[in-house]
């Protein structure tokens, strides 16, 4: 086991919790660590680039597609979302405070050399192909979790 | 020997940790870098940070709500 590696799971595409995971991200990067963090189901969404289109969904992926946050903008409050309010209220506390925004966490995430890595396989039952991710995101399966992990000091499900 | 300052007032954590990483990431060994910030918990974090990483806490002092810390990197 290393001491200076760590991994993460996103499993939720709330903002507050998605916050929080790349929080811990960041931080332990700037601890020095090698971090892995592991995109699956919901998660998903955080990873999709608002931007970018893909070709050749079926009927039911694009309904599924429309109905999930498309992007990091995008995304709900776990508590007190309130039909969208919620996150905009927070979002403004933010900049008040001078929190780092989540897509600039996630560019910062990048340059620290943070792997991300999107599932495969949720991937394929949610409909959300490679092309409409965000560049630099890896595809791995639970094989490639399951190697990081077992490595890792710490490993967390958010 | 170089010595870097940053100022990270007004940051909330995460901020002034990676700033600080990534400029120890540039300097040379035996460099120190100053740091000043205004977020509470750096205190502690650059403590935690400063074993983890196993470079040297020379100081770290608060004034009027400002957090000094000096890094001397090993």
């Amino acid at each position: 086991m290393r001491e200076d590696k760590k991994t993460i799971i996103v499993f939720s595409n709330e903002m507050d919790k998605v916050m929080a995971a790349f929080v811990i991200a960041t931080g332990a990067a700037a601890m020095g660590d090698e971090v892995t963090m592991f995109f699956t189901f919901w998660g998903l969404n955080v990873l999709r680039d608002a931007k970018k289109k893909a070709q050749g969904k079926s009927f039911l992926e694009k309904m599924f597609g429309a109905m999930m946050p498309k992007g990091v903008e995008k995304l709900p409050l776990s508590k007190m979302n309130f039909l969208g309010i919620g996150p905009k209220l927070m979002k403004y506390m933010m900049r008040k405070k001078n929190v780092m925004m989540l897509p600039e966490m996630i560019k910062q995430a990048q340059e620290l050399g943070i792997k991300m890595v999107a599932c495969s396989m949720s991937m394929d039952v949610m409909g959300i192909k490679k092309e409409e991710l965000i560049d630099g995101v890896e595809i791995g399966g639970v094989a490639t979790y399951l190697g990081e992990a077992g490595e890792a000091g710490v490993n967390l499900f958010i | 020997m170089a010595e870097y300052f940053i100022d990270a007032k007004g940051l909330q954590c995460p901020g002034p940790i990676t700033q600080l990483f990534k400029q120890i990431k540039e300097a040379q060994s035996g460099d120190v870098v100053t740091i000043e910030v205004t977020d509470p918990a750096f205190k502690r974090d650059v403590e935690s940070w400063c074993k983890k990483t196993k470079n040297e806490l020379l100081e770290l002092k608060e004034e009027n709500g400002v957090i000094q810390a000096k890094i001397k990197k090993a």
